[in-house]
């Protein structure tokens, strides 16, 4: 990796440093080579290019619009706040930003049958999406205790032809559905493709999931270019694995100027054991075909991540953030659920935009920071979801009887 | 007495003299309790086992179907730690010391144990060999470099999908024998086809001389007994997990676990055992 970059990982074993790689059993190496190869061919090709492209505008709706947060910044006193509206692409979040590109390479590469893992669902259905776009089958995995907690997104992926598999095994959860997924790969080598949803797995899947996701911080920059006429001097995401953030952060890594901030879920707090912070209060391991900052015990064993958010609900982080935050470029903080919460509530009130409980941790560390900024300080926030999925989970955070 | 790769070698030798394959059952440490499952591991050698395979239980075993998948969570639930583990092998070790003994699992819990302590650790136990299911060629070094150091084999599997290429790779540094992995998916769920299983072991072979244990989709005696009239080793673990699993008694050991798991081990001990191996540790097929 070069030195006077932090854009140039990873390196040909798909490692950040000492993080990321390939973890895998020997079955699902030849497999996972064949996937890299055919990705660096595809982003050698224009008509792949091209084919992202046209999705990406004419079905995904792109660009999203970059939105100047008046009211909020207003109220909060300091620091022009700007949303980058990924909430407005189609399925509610940035999550189908990846699902097309990862799909028309297994088209390209002439899988027939597609799997994904999901905790929240909002995976789940940007890849059933996507499936019924092509004609696809798609079988998705989610936790037993996710499908109890998210049952209009099980509907909407059913909605969308795709099978939905209840994961019994270990926690129940995002990280048992990911090893349920990797089980059926390992299982169906030839003819199906994983479709992971985050910057974490084996490589390539940190690399490709991060560039599909660039879009969002190549509009960015364009938008703020044209708004401002200069580059914004904060950048804020929420990070569970990291996609999005990841996505918003990458065209900006090598701006020395720019301040980039990660918003983890600290649940009830980091000094309980009820958290989803792996970098904050992790260590290094390997899970799920990377090495990375992990929430595990003394011997190694992974522990449940809680958070209000399911979306952030994930023991692991992407392996370029661990990296990012080893070397300092990145700073990690975490905001608690109660936290969200408020942030969530500020935002649907000032802005009548109703944020998902992801970026509401975003949101929640705007609101912490922003008003210690002078007014001619440009912040930009992802927006990446939006909240109709979570009024139920709100409404009875709040104590209310729908 | 030395053990480690020599112990394997050793075996290996023996039975080649006697003209047939080894017999390994496969245990997760721990399962159902620490107590019935060293009990278990004392008396394998004595019931038919030429090797053993004892599973270091891990929270995300992902190349596991649900027996060993459950198997690990009985023994985590139970309080199994990589410490516990460790003893285990070290009372084995006490009390047998002919029979190679390889821990086989995952890498985070080596790694949170730290890779050199472990290897370290594994030895005094008087372990011979480590299979670590998520660490390919690519990324076993941290691994391999201490274990060669220490005298112990770090086993590399072969699946049916690795192609000739990566095969001469995995083979280099393969130590102690090569695990070759019977069908494309996750332990005990589908079922070895022989002669599938006949046509990759035979492409291995043409590559190494190391000997070469089959597992995976190895599911009874009559399936072990096939495979043993040409693979040098049969693995057989979810089965056993199975037999654990359905003589536990409100998911405790009850009075027929020992003995219901001892039955099933001289069952599969006598399929390989009765099976004479053609051309075991030879090249060709």
């Amino acid at each position: 990796m070069e030195r006077n970059t932090y854009r140039g990982g990873p390196d040909a074993e798909g490692r950040f440093g000492l993080f990321g790689g390939r973890y895998v059993a020997e079955t699902l190496m030849p497999l996972i080579l064949e996937v890299e190869r055919a990705w660096r061919a595809a982003q050698r090709d224009p008509a792949f290019e091209a084919e992202l492209r046209y999705y990406l505008e004419h079905y995904v709706g792109r660009p999203s619009p970059l939105y100047f947060a008046e009211r909020l910044t207003a109220h909060l006193g300091g620091a022009k706040i700007y949303f980058k509206r990924d909430e407005l692409n189609h399925t509610g979040a940035h999550k189908i930003n990846n699902t097309v590109g990862q799909i028309l390479l297994a088209r390209r590469m002439g899988k027939t049958r597609i799997i994904a893992e999901t905790g929240a669902g909002q995976h789940g259905v940007a890849t059933a999406t996507v499936c019924a776009l092509f004609d696809l089958p798609c079988v998705v995995y989610m936790g037993e205790t996710d499908i109890a907690r998210q049952a209009p997104n099980v509907f909407r992926m059913k909605l969308l032809g795709a099978e939905v598999v209840p994961v019994t095994s270990g926690s129940r959860t995002l990280k048992d559905a990911m090893n349920e997924t990797l089980r059926d790969w390992v299982a169906n080598v030839d003819d199906t493709f994983y479709v992971i949803g985050t910057v974490a797995g084996p490589h390539p899947y940190p690399a490709m999931v991060r560039d599909f996701q660039s879009v969002i911080g190549n509009e960015v920059r364009e938008q703020i270019l044209a708004a401002e006429g200069r580059l914004p001097d904060t950048l804020v995401a929420c990070i569970g694995g990291g996609s999005n953030a990841m996505g918003l952060f990458h065209p900006f890594l090598d701006d020395a100027g720019i301040d980039i901030h990660a918003v983890e879920a600290a649940g009830e707090g980091i000094d309980t054991e009820r958290h989803a912070a792996s970098l904050t209060a992790g260590s290094p391991g390997v899970l799920h075909g990377n090495r990375t900052y992990l929430l595990q015990d003394g011997d190694g064993q992974i522990q449940e991540a809680h958070s209000i958010s399911a979306g952030l609900d994930y023991p692991g982080v992407g392996p370029e953030h661990a990296w990012l935050h080893d070397v300092g470029r990145v700073r990690y903080v975490s905001v608690s659920d109660e936290e969200a919460l408020e942030a969530f509530q500020l935002c649907s009130r000032l802005e009548g935009i109703l944020p998902a409980l992801e970026p509401s941790h975003a949101l929640a560390h705007v609101a912490r920071i922003a008003g210690d900024l002078p007014p001619d300080h440009l912040l930009v926030m992802n927006m990446c979801g939006r909240g109709d999925k979570d009024v139920f989970t709100v409404a009875d955070a709040l104590g209310v009887k729908l | 007495m030395t053990g480690g790769r020599e112990r394997i070698a050793r075996r290996f030798a023996a039975l080649a003299g006697e003209g047939r394959s080894a017999f390994v059952p496969f245990v997760t440490a721990g399962d159902p309790d620490r107590e019935t499952s060293s009990a278990i591991l004392a008396h394998l050698p004595a019931l038919g086992a030429d090797l053993i395979e004892l599973g270091m239980p891990f929270s995300d075993p992902m190349a596991d179907g649900p027996s060993i998948q459950a198997a690990g969570e009985r023994a985590l639930r139970a309080g199994q730690t990589m410490a516990d583990t460790l003893a285990m092998a070290s009372a084995f070790r006490e009390g047998d010391t002919d029979t190679p003994l390889v821990l086989m699992g995952y890498f985070n819990p080596i790694h949170r144990y730290g890779a050199e302590a472990f290897v370290s650790d594994a030895k005094e136990a008087g372990v011979d060999g480590l299979i670590v299911v998520d660490l390919p060629p690519e990324e076993d070094e941290e691994l391999r470099v201490p274990a060669e150091a220490a005298g112990l084999a770090l086993i590399r599997l072969v699946a049916p999908t690795t192609d000739d290429a990566r095969l001469r790779r995995i083979l280099a540094d393969c130590a102690g024998f090569v695990y070759y992995v019977s069908v494309t998916g996750i332990t005990g769920t589908k079922s070895a086809m022989t002669r599938d299983v006949a046509a990759g072991l035979a492409r291995v072979r043409k590559a190494t001389d190391l000997p070469v244990a089959v597992g995976f989709g190895v599911r009874n005696a009559g399936q072990a007994s096939e495979i043993a009239g040409f693979a040098d080793a049969v693995v057989v673990g979810s089965a056993i997990v199975q037999r654990i699993e359905s003589t536990l008694v409100d998911g405790r050991a009850g009075s027929g676990t020992i003995p219901g798991v001892e039955a099933l081990i001289r069952e599969l001990a006598g399929g390989v055992r009765n099976r004479r191996a053609p051309e075991a540790g030879g090249a060709g097929g």
